[in-house]
């Protein structure tokens, strides 16, 4: 058998020069360009000019099929002594504030619920879901049937099973009845976002928090009170912010049901810019209405970032 | 201050049993460490003292009152948990002051109580620190800190040491024996660790499969060993245990040959004939001219000693020697077992045989 001979023939890897290509894509600046333009492109596509076109017809006469001329804050005057905007404007801040309030109240109420070891958790769970995975408009057809002045379940409920009332109930003709069941169908399609985010928050925080707590002497409202509500504000702050935003912005729910009537009582800000803007014709003032939204968010988004702000015992190095 | 006395108490998961009748009394001041492998029924039990799991069957008492449908927070104990369970959102001092605020006391009591406790563990300095901001040692102290607030009739401990490094391991044990000698407070301690259960414990608990093995102080532990579950527990390195025969007044090894067993002298005349263990420490192996030839596998110096694997007939054997051994792997060593620290068991019931 003969010997094993090693690297008797020297030899080494070939390494072409690198083609102009490769070193362009070598170039750090160059890498740093290309990897970023896909994101950069959507947004200032579909994010900053519709945007910034809106704000601009915001300040024009511009009707659909006619291109306007700048008017200056026109439109925004003829806003100002417009009933029917500032009806708008109570309305979508009564609705944010009620039915954010309700999906929170409920929502936590449900997720602390499901946090309890309660059979069938993950069925329950997936059930919980349910409203949210429905298509806005279809659920919004559903309540539209539940609130029929002629055929609603629950007008059939209380006179003909119950025989609490003697007269069906016209929950979309009249305009508290109808501000009030908009409520309902956002709350009731609400719930499951707010319930299962602050669920994840809820599974975050250690069992072993609460045996302690348990041992010190707390009551279950104390544990709540001490050890739940601190620290589940973080996710709570986050969930409440998009909340606000979603409820703020709504459309889909309350043009399908009512499309702002009965006599515009529950136009929210953004059906109402879409009514005057695309029906209307009025893409200046339907503009005007929608930017006038702005501040609002602003607002908003103002509220998450301080409430977001690492609270002092997030902070500092993790020793671990 | 108080005792524990646990009289056959049992539990069960949705039907599984975990624990099968204990009884233990730990007395008032004691120091009484929970051991056994994962899974022994250790901090379930732990867990029952302090009324987190209930009880399926048997009684607890503490201080002569039975506890078993008593809440927690009545049970006037105070447990430190294996993640010590720190509120992240308070302050080492509102940590500490925690369970004192909810039991409504006097502000002038607060402030004596964390500043005391404060005092005996070092924590002056750390006071208005958050959990997050700590070492592993610091919460570890934190931990003792909201326990010995409130001066509480029990400790418990769930294996506290766990999350700590090795070097930081020793160091805590020692400020948790220090803090007990100081406190003199009824203690229970779970523990997987022997080296730990052996150092810290006034009494030793040695549980496995949901059952007392063995109960007594370390030494009694070390040196008469109950069965053979405990022989290989307690002690580090593990004792040799080897199977073989009694016969004719000493343990007969198998060797590899049917001529070539051997036979080590017992510290006692044992009944001819059963199958046996005979189980030897390896710090009770001696080098000796006249003992046994033993072929090294091989030889781990430690520096203060010398550890010694090597083959006898089928079996394997650990020595530690204080002397250096210069032999090398395949060398014949001749070891010699001093055989009144020697032990028998039986192979069918693993119970001791020697007194």
């Amino acid at each position: 058998m003969s010997e094993v001979t090693t690297a008797e023939v020297p030899w080494s890897p070939k390494r072409a020069a690198p083609g102009a290509i490769a070193r362009l894509l070598d170039s750090k600046p160059v890498l740093i360009f290309l990897c970023l333009l896909p994101a950069v492109g959507l947004l200032l596509t579909f994010l900053t000019y519709p945007l910034g076109l809106g704000i601009w017809l915001a300040f024009t006469d511009t009707h659909v099929g006619r291109g306007g001329i700048f008017v200056g804050l026109e439109n925004f005057e003829s806003l100002w002594y417009d009933n029917v905007f500032w009806g708008a404007v109570f309305y979508t801040v009564f609705y944010t504030t009620v039915a954010t309030v309700l999906k929170f109240g409920l929502g936590l109420w449900l997720a602390l619920l499901l946090n309890e070891n309660v059979p069938l958790k993950s069925l329950i769970r997936a059930i919980i879901l349910m409203p949210w995975i429905v298509p806005t408009v279809l659920s919004a057809i559903t309540f539209w049937w539940i609130y029929d002045a002629q055929f609603s379940i629950i007008s059939y409920v209380l006179v003909d099973v119950l025989g609490w009332r003697t007269t069906y109930i016209d929950f979309l003709g009249t305009p508290w009845h109808a501000r009030w069941s908009l409520i309902a169908a956002n709350v009731w399609r609400g719930i499951p976002f707010v319930a299962i985010s602050l669920l994840a928050g809820l599974q975050t925080i250690s069992p072993s928090l609460y045996e302690a707590a348990l041992l010190d002497g707390a009551s279950s409202w104390q544990r709540f009170r001490k050890i739940t509500a601190p620290l589940l504000m973080p996710i709570l702050a986050v969930v409440l912010t998009f909340s606000v935003l979603f409820t703020f912005t709504d459309f889909q729910l309350v043009y399908a049901i009512t499309r702002g009537g009965p006599i515009n009582s529950t136009h929210l800000m953004a059906t109402l810019a879409f009514q005057r803007g695309i029906p209307g014709g009025q893409l200046g003032e339907g503009a005007a209405i929608a930017v006038s939204m702005i501040p609002f968010l602003i607002f908003a988004t103002l509220f998450s970032y301080f409430a977001l702000a690492r609270r002092k015992w997030q902070q500092g190095d993790d020793n671990e | 201050m108080a005792a524990v006395e646990i009289r056959d108490v049992r539990k069960s998961f949705g039907g599984t049993p975990i624990l099968h009748g204990i009884d233990l009394d730990i007395a008032d001041g004691e120091f009484c460490v929970l051991v056994g492998p994962s899974g022994c029924g250790k901090s379930t039990l732990l867990r029952m003292i302090a009324g987190l799991e209930n009880i399926s069957g048997g009684e607890i008492a503490i201080g002569g009152k039975v506890v078993n449908n008593v809440p927690p927070k009545d049970r006037d104990i105070a447990m430190v948990f294996q993640n010590y369970a720190l509120y992240p959102h308070m302050t080492v001092r509102e940590n500490m002051a925690f369970s004192l605020r909810l039991a409504k006391a006097p502000k002038a009591v607060v402030e004596a109580e964390t500043s005391r406790a404060s005092r005996i563990l070092g924590l002056d300095t750390l006071l208005d620190r958050y959990p997050r901001q700590l070492s592993g040692g610091q919460r570890q102290r934190v931990a003792m800190g909201r326990a010995i607030v409130r001066h509480p009739q029990v400790f418990l401990f769930d294996e506290p040491l766990s999350n700590l490094d090795a070097k930081l391991r020793v160091q805590m044990r020692g400020e948790i024996k220090d803090l007990h000698q100081r406190l003199r407070t009824t203690t229970v301690y779970v523990t997987h660790d022997q080296i730990e259960a052996m150092t810290m414990a006034d009494k030793i608990v040695v549980m496995q499969g949901g059952r007392v093995e063995q109960i007594g102080t370390p030494l009694e532990l070390y040196d008469h060993p109950a069965n053979l579950f405990v022989a290989g527990f307690i002690g580090s390195p593990a004792m040799n245990l080897l199977r073989g025969q009694v016969q004719g007044g000493g343990f007969r090894l198998p060797g590899t040959s049917p001529t070539s067993d051997i036979v080590f002298p017992l510290p006692e005349p044992v009944a001819d004939g059963k199958p046996a263990v005979y189980g030897i420490r390896p710090e009770h192996l001696r080098l000796s001219d006249s003992g046994i030839p033993v072929t090294i596998q091989l030889v781990e110096p430690t520096g203060s000693e010398t550890m010694v694997t090597a083959r006898l007939g089928n079996a394997t054997l650990v020595g530690a020697f204080r002397e250096r051994v210069s032999a090398k792997v395949g060398d014949t060593l001749r070891i010699m077992p001093d055989p009144a620290l020697a032990h028998l068991f039986s192979e069918e019931t693993g119970m001791r045989l020697t007194s």
